[in-house]
């Protein structure tokens, strides 16, 4: 029985070994956490449909539960990869016919942005935090009180050759619409300011919603990034940019501030090209072997690709590459 | 006294703390469509009035939603309404009704 290794027990991984089982091949999922899901376990819901992410997870962990030749192994980093064999951080090795990489991202720290103060200030967070604060039921500010203005601020860590990352990070645009719509409804009487460079709308649904944004919710978007935050004494924060549609400076002061966190490369990467002679992008993140008939193939034979690792992508892109590289392993299975 | 030539500038900078967002709230509560604007610039472009003056509205109408109103009236008494500007903004603004509607509000600014 063909043996295949998936490394990262995200939305990815997960995907692409309920459909290597389906084929009958034998799967080893590593997750480097206690608990399958990644990033997707720390998020409320998916735009633009609301759905919410939990859904998502219990859907593929359904698919995976009580698999017979599944093996999954938590608490597991993979420190080499090779398409015969994985080494593990616990130093055991494990064959296999073929690999596969699911690694996804790392959040960018908004400490690095220290101009935003995140870390420093209470009341700034990121949108990572807010997605927590909204499971959790408890979207407040630090003294309890409840947010009369709140600023959305767009491209933290992303399109900033300043903390070295040049590219887009796709989701963070849909993602601050969603939020500002959730704060809304939550908070009917504050008002919403979306600090923007480009608004970068590119699924189904998505322009929808964003002109539901503006025009039900009443979000005012305004083109300008905001160059600085400090505190005021009376607990707020003022913030200044450019409202470069007016071209004139603009300042206020606001309850709250959301970063709209882009996604990083993982560092780990770059092991990945010395250990296993892979490609990354400039970007850091992994390069597939052709971006349009081999993008969830590697440079090497019977290592593959799935979800955030080569790029940022959103869950249905994942999900779908997910499917891919199991497709194209047990293609090259079947080759061998 | 002596005018030794100095003077102090007004800052330039729009202080949403400050400004009276009352106006600009009725404005976009009349004709939500507004916030739909995404600057794209047509309404300008195709601006026969923008074409023989200053005027320009899509900035106008983007400052009076951030409790500008110094001077938008007069500005948007440029406009001869002749409604080009309707006819190619893509996010479907009934940009006249807004010039209307800002004189409307704003008459006494």
């Amino acid at each position: 029985m063909k043996h295949v290794i998936v490394i990262g027990g995200g939305v990815a991984g997960m995907q692409c070994a309920s459909e290597l089982l389906k084929e009958g091949v034998k799967v080893t999922l590593l997750e480097k956490e206690q608990n399958t899901g990644g990033k997707l376990r720390n998020w409320y819901k998916l735009f633009p449909t609301y759905t919410p992410a939990e859904e998502v997870l219990s859907a593929l962990r359904h698919k995976l539960t009580g698999a017979k030749n599944l093996t999954i192994k938590t608490g597991s980093e993979a420190t080499a990869i090779t398409p015969k064999k994985v080494t593990l951080s616990s130093g055991e090795e494990l064959d296999c016919d073929a690999a596969v990489i699911a690694t996804g991202f790392t959040l960018f720290d908004a400490r690095i942005k220290e101009e935003y103060g995140y870390g420093i200030y209470d009341n700034v967070i990121t949108s990572a935090d807010l997605e927590q604060m909204f499971t959790r039921g408890e979207v407040r500010l630090k003294n309890g009180g409840k947010p009369k203005r709140i600023a959305i601020l767009h491209c933290v860590g992303s399109r900033d050759e300043k903390v070295c990352q040049r590219h887009c990070s796709k989701v963070c645009c849909v993602t601050g619409v969603k939020q500002a719509i959730e704060l809304k409804h939550l908070f009917p009487e504050a008002t919403v300011f979306n600090f923007y460079m480009d608004i970068r709308m590119f699924g189904p649904g998505y322009e929808e919603m964003y002109r539901e944004a503006q025009t039900q919710y009443n979000v005012h978007f305004v083109r300008g990034r905001i160059s600085e935050v400090s505190p005021t004494f009376d607990d707020k924060l003022q913030i200044k940019a450019e409202d470069t549609l007016t071209g004139r400076p603009l300042k206020m002061g606001v309850d709250m501030l959301v970063l709209l966190v882009g996604m990083k490369a993982n560092d780990l990467n770059s092991d990945l090209v010395e250990k296993s002679f892979l490609k990354q992008q400039p970007s850091g993140f992994m390069q597939p072997r052709n971006s349009f008939l081999g993008n969830v193939e590697s440079n090497v034979g019977g290592i593959f690709y799935a979800g955030a690792v080569t790029a940022p992508k959103n869950v249905g892109e994942s999900l779908n590459e997910g499917t891919a590289a199991a497709r194209a392993a047990i293609e090259w299975l079947a080759r061998k | 006294m002596v005018n030794f030539g100095f003077s102090i500038s007004r800052p330039r900078a729009i202080d949403i703390d400050r400004n009276n967002l009352r106006k600009s709230n009725e404005i976009i509560g009349e004709m939500p469509e507004l916030q739909a604007c995404i600057g794209c610039g047509s309404c300008t472009a195709s601006c026969t009035a923008g074409n023989l003056t200053e005027f320009n509205f899509r900035k106008v109408h983007t400052l009076v939603r951030r409790g500008e109103y110094q001077g938008a009236y007069e500005e948007m008494n440029k406009c001869m309404l002749c409604g080009k500007c309707r006819l190619v903004c893509p996010r479907g603004i009934n940009t006249r009704g807004i010039v209307m509607l800002i004189k409307r509000k704003l008459g006494d600014f």
